[in-house]
């Protein structure tokens, strides 16, 4: 199949959002190949979503065995006593996953995230990565920059009632559509090390806290050799030092990165349903929109936190 | 609003080690007070059972707790036997088991046990470290006091489909126990794409019960209430919803979102609304006396065109839909005996009127290919041949060209139509496309294409489904249908040289087929419950109305904004009389009810009196000489009923299913402009539809196109779903309007794309990050007398 033309079954089953971004759009989303690694409650919310909208295939890579916690946040897995059965997170998230929707191709990939090379990038559009380290964050992404395509490269997490997404989309042009004309837009993306470098002070003034908070916690959890999430109310004190630090460094007044803030970061590191299928949507929109080159896409962080219930865009990028 | 459970008798297995001194401020803390003694003398009192009886909670350590130093996270682990067990590192090691006779008795033990921490000296922790004992307890639950209000809940979810599966699994997930669903509806193959619990083996079953069973499989130990019903059924009156803590709306229509709005406001339970079209989606909340509820604002109205737009003078493609599928198609297979403007609006200049009773029928002697041929030359032709003969019409207008069958197809192919033999077996698959080898419904036929299906559909609903003509209407899920009303509607506008359209295209304008994704979906629902959350914690003031925007307005793509307070106005929350304009010595009491009563005040069971007597109502159980007199009533003229509607008469006509009291004062008019008051009746006092704009389903152009006003399009109302009710001519559509006072102050123009442009933008002083937006500019609904 050439994929030149949607099937009736695919034409009778995508009615609704074809309706919403068009058959060539739809088309696009059926040829890409998408990668997910880390597969908490946010992830899986964003996996579902883009088995549903029909992408070409979808590679699931979670080692950790089910847990009652990734039970309790995942409506993936039917609830067993035996916690699966020995298999891994990846494995069962896919079995579900394929019942979706049996047009899209979703397989497994077993190895740890950092053992992947660069030419294993290749064979994706999109590569998602989840409730990772900083270095892993960095070192995926560079790989992905080495490509000659173009990869599209997020991360998302979610703790407590907060979440991020950071979108690289590299060079990327794409046709918007303003009032009656199409205007020719290029963005160019910072890669996440170049971003996180950015000194705060040359940023906009009112860049969202969360942004600052979200580095703090990322630092301690890399300095303390920490897995993501991997923080308690113990570490309060010496994150708050770090915030200090950091502050300073960035001649930044402390009260951007408000204690409070910091706190339910630190010591509620859980993914709270409500807000995984809030990040998980504006993911997958994201995702959507980067392969079928229709929509703005969002440069270059996203924020969400439910305590004001604002989505924020905040553009962390050199000028 | 909150409700624990009696507590289980708890076992400290390990006694000697838990001597922490207990104050009432830590107890005050984290158990609200609750009956710390309670606990304390069950314990002493059941001290002497067997533990294998009784569900226990055991606690090892060798080191006394230092009361003032933190705790580190616990490990929790599931161990055999339905035990459960909490590891603690810091500040020494110790472990705390608990057993119970089943997991879930473990679970709620540990449960109970964090919320009963002055016995503990977890009364000590921080409240944060406390949520992360409560999150241990397998439910992701932000905190203690969040955890017993949706544990104790009892919701009512209305709809099980694009957002209601959504929103069925998130609340799972969250930890609510209690849920009831509501939905009338069946599965369909469309529905496939985002309602997530459904499965291609699912089609034709109940949503209801598919999505609680799909629930279940992943979290089977809560308890998930399904009715296959229409919400608006008299079982489902103000006492069934009394039970309820709170009411969520994942609904498609205007009509059932009213009937929800004011049995919630009759039984005093809180109401979550929402909606999602495309990438736009919004979540509002409701409470009896503190915010609007859903009728406060007016709502968009279903677009309708005037008469004559719609007859004689289409200029869009939307205008050729209607036409053929409420004029044309009806007229061809639906009741024969209904008005129907085909003929006489088209024929009202001139001649043979007379002639057009029979024009529709099929004559005796004649074949269907004959008949076929005679409408087809009647409606393009003739019909359009008499209306240019109007030349006032035309003067600022192009003239339409009449289509015969002989110019739009060849000899050859009228000769096909002519030998195609129509009970043939290929025709079985009853799709005039499949039939002619028509294949992607995306392709835009031409003007013979269009006729030639035109033919074969009319042929096949003649020869295949004759038991159903005279009695079909129009369905989106129906193909012949669609097909029938495509190639009419193509015939038509290729007549008044509009653009012709595919089948795709053309079953969404027919069908009011509403965009939707799942994306949207899952987030609308993500903030449906955080909502439900607050408003079961009693945090009124927390809650948001939130609006889900395509294009960033003020770099937000979710935008919080504070409730508004009810209308003081408003008919249904607020028992502010209407007026009514209406010609008292023409307007029958049918006209009243159905043009007012039923449609716009929405009322299902309507009562209606006037003074203390009774004019009419509906109900199963009334007397037959009152039904008899009721409907005797509802031909008469309103100054001609036995109590006598004239100007200054004050009517009451109230909804006993919804508790809804409304007060009518009537003002007797004379005239009433025909085109713009064509019911000849002119309410006020209710919320107006805002004018809706013209069908735009482009989607790519839909909702904030307009680059200066994006939340301005955040549509007021808004489908989740794929049906909703249509007026008889209209096509309902989402508002670019939308509510003035959206429109206010949120307009920043989209900055994201043009950088250079973006820096040259002043950030807006009043964006900080505690300031929500607020919007006043309401608009405000007729004046009432």
């Amino acid at each position: 199949m050439t994929g030149a033309e949607l099937t009736e079954q695919e034409t009778a089953l995508y009615d609704r959002q074809i309706r919403v971004w068009g058959v060539d759009a739809q088309r696009r989303l059926s040829k890409s190949h998408v990668f997910v690694s880390g597969l908490k409650g946010t992830a899986v919310e964003f996996c579902k979503n883009i088995v549903l909208a029909g992408v070409g295939s979808l590679t699931l890579n979670d080692d950790n065995p089910v847990t009652e916690e990734a039970l309790a946040a995942n409506f993936l897995i039917p609830f067993d006593e035996n916690m699966g059965g020995g298999g891994s997170l990846a494995e069962l998230c896919c079995d579900s996953l394929k019942d979706f929707n049996p047009m899209v191709h979703v397989s497994v990939e077993k190895g740890d995230l950092s053992s992947f090379d660069v030419n294993f990038f290749e064979k994706f559009d999109v590569v998602v990565i989840s409730c990772c380290s900083l270095a892993a964050k960095k070192s995926v992404n560079e790989k992905c920059r080495k490509l000659s395509k173009r990869v599209a490269f997020y991360t998302v997490d979610c703790r407590d009632s907060c979440g991020e997404i950071f979108v690289d989309l590299q060079k990327y042009a794409y046709a918007k559509e303003k009032a009656d004309e199409t205007v020719e837009c290029l963005l160019q993306y910072p890669s996440y090390e170049e971003a996180i470098a950015i000194p705060w002070r040359s940023l906009p003034k009112r860049v969202s806290k969360l942004y600052f908070a979200m580095r703090v916690v990322e630092r301690f959890e890399d300095v303390e050799r920490r897995k993501p999430g991997e923080t308690s109310i113990s570490d309060l004190p010496n994150v708050l030092k770090l915030r200090n630090e950091l502050c300073l460094a960035h001649s930044l007044n402390e009260s951007q990165i408000p204690d409070s803030l910091l706190e339910r970061l630190v010591v509620s590191t859980k993914e709270f349903p409500p807000i995984s299928a809030v990040l998980g949507g504006i993911l997958g929109q994201e995702v959507i929109k980067a392969i079928s080159g229709k929509g703005d896409p969002l440069k270059n962080f996203f924020f969400f936190d439910s305590v004001d219930g604002k989505g924020l865009i905040e553009d962390i990028s050199t000028p | 609003m909150t409700t624990i459970r009696p507590p289980p008798v708890v076992k400290l297995a390990d006694g000697g080690t838990h001597t922490t001194d207990v104050t009432e401020a830590s107890a005050k803390d984290h158990t609200k007070g609750w009956r710390r003694n309670n606990l304390l003398s069950s314990e002493r009192e059941r001290d002497d059972m067997s533990p294998e009886r009784t569900p226990s909670v055991e606690w090892t350590t060798d080191q006394q707790f230092q009361t003032n130093s933190y705790y580190g996270s616990p490990t929790f682990r599931s161990m055999d036997r339905h035990e459960l067990e909490l590891r603690f590192k810091r500040p020494k090691s110790h472990t705390i088991r608990f057993r119970g006779k089943t997991k879930n008795e473990s679970r709620d033990l540990l449960a109970l046990f964090l919320q009963l921490s002055p016995i503990h000296p977890f009364s000590r922790l921080s409240h944060t470290q406390f949520i992360i004992l409560q999150q241990s307890s397998s439910v992701s639950m932000a905190s203690g006091q969040q955890l017993s209000s949706i544990k104790g809940a009892k919701v009512l979810m209305v709809g099980a489909g694009g957002i209601g599966c959504e929103l069925l699994k998130t609340l799972a997930l969250s930890g609510f126990e209690d849920i009831h669903i509501i939905d009338m509806d069946t599965i369909e193959v469309s529905n496939l794409n985002r309602q997530f619990l459904f499965r291609q083996s699912h089609v034709g079953q109940s949503k209801a019960k598919v999505a609680r069973d799909a629930v279940l499989r992943f979290r089977p130990q809560i308890s998930i209430t399904p009715y296959h019903a229409n919400v608006k059924d008299t079982n489902f009156n103000v006492d069934f919803f009394k039970q309820f803590s709170v009411v969520l709306n994942g609904l498609d229509n205007l009509d059932a979102r009213r009937h929800v709005n004011r049995l919630c406001l009759a039984a005093d339970v809180p109401l979550v609304e929402s909606g999602t079209t495309g990438f736009l989606g919004q979540v509002t909340v409701h409470i009896k006396g503190r915010t609007e509820c859903y009728e406060c604002q007016p709502k968009p109205a279903p677009k309708t065109y005037p008469v004559c737009t719609i007859t004689s003078t289409p200029s869009k493609f939307v205008h050729c839909i209607v036409w053929a599928k409420d004029l044309l198609f009806a007229k061809l297979f639906g009741d024969k005996n209904q008005d129907n403007d085909l003929n006489v609006r088209s024929n009202d200049t001139t001649t043979s009127s007379d002639h057009s009773e029979d024009i529709f029928e099929l004559g005796p002697d004649e074949d269907i290919q004959q008949y076929a041929n005679r409408i087809y030359d009647h409606v393009f032709g003739h019909n359009i041949q008499t209306a240019l003969s109007n030349e006032e019409t035309w003067k600022n207008r192009n003239k339409p060209r009449p289509i015969y069958v002989k110019d739009a197809l060849s000899d050859e192919s009228i000769q096909q139509n002519g030998n195609a033999d129509v009970s043939n077996d290929s025709l079985s698959s009853l799709s005039a496309m499949a039939y002619l080898g028509l294949k992607n419904p995306q392709d835009i036929w031409s003007l013979k294409e269009s006729s030639r299906v035109f033919f074969a559909a009319l042929k096949l609903f003649f020869s295949k489904r004759q038991k159903e003509i005279g009695n079909l209407t129009f369905d989106k899920d129906d193909p012949l249908a669609v097909e029938f009303v495509t190639a009419a509607a193509n015939i038509r506008a290729a007549s008044f040289n509009i653009p012709l359209h595919s089948l795709f295209e053309a079953k969404g304008i027919a069908g009011n087929i509403v965009h939707a994704v799942a994306t949207t979906n899952a987030i609308i629902a993500g903030l449906i419950v955080i909502e439900a959350i607050k408003v079961l914690q009693n945090d009124a003031k927390n809650c948001r109305m939130t609006y889900c925007l395509q294009h960033p307005s003020r770099k937000m793509l979710l935008m919080p904004v504070e409730p508004f307070e009810p209308n003081k106005s408003c008919y249904v929350c607020s028992e502010t009389p209407l007026l009514l304009e209406v010609n008292t010595h023409r307007a029958k009491l049918r006209d009243l009810v159905e043009k007012v009563v039923t449609s716009k005040l929405g009322m299902s069971l309507p009562l209606i009196t006037h003074g203390s007597s009774l004019l009419y109502e509906v109900g199963d159980d009334l007397e037959e000489d009152m039904v008899a007199n009721y409907e005797a009533n509802l031909e008469k003229v309103l100054s001609e009923l036995p109590y006598a509607i004239t100007g200054g008469t004050i009517i009451t006509v109230e909804d006993l299913q919804q508790e809804l009291v409304c007060n009518i004062n009537i003002k007797h008019r004379e005239e009433f402009d025909e085109e713009k008051e064509p019911d000849e009746m002119v309410l006020h006092g209710w919320t107006t539809p805002t004018p809706a704009v013209e069908n735009n389903k482009d989607a790519t152009d839909n909702n904030g196109a307009s680059t200066s006003s994006t939340s301005k399009s955040a549509p007021n109302d808004m489908e989740d779903d794929d049906e909703l009710s249509i007026l008889e001519t209209g096509i309902e559509t989402i508002p670019a309007g939308g509510k003035k006072r959206k429109s206010s102050d949120v307009s920043t123009p989209e900055t994201l794309i043009d950088e250079k442009r973006a820096k040259k933008i002043p950030e807006q002083p009043e964006n900080d990050d505690d300031v929500i937006v607020m919007l006043d500019d309401r608009n405000d609904p007729v004046v009432t007398l």
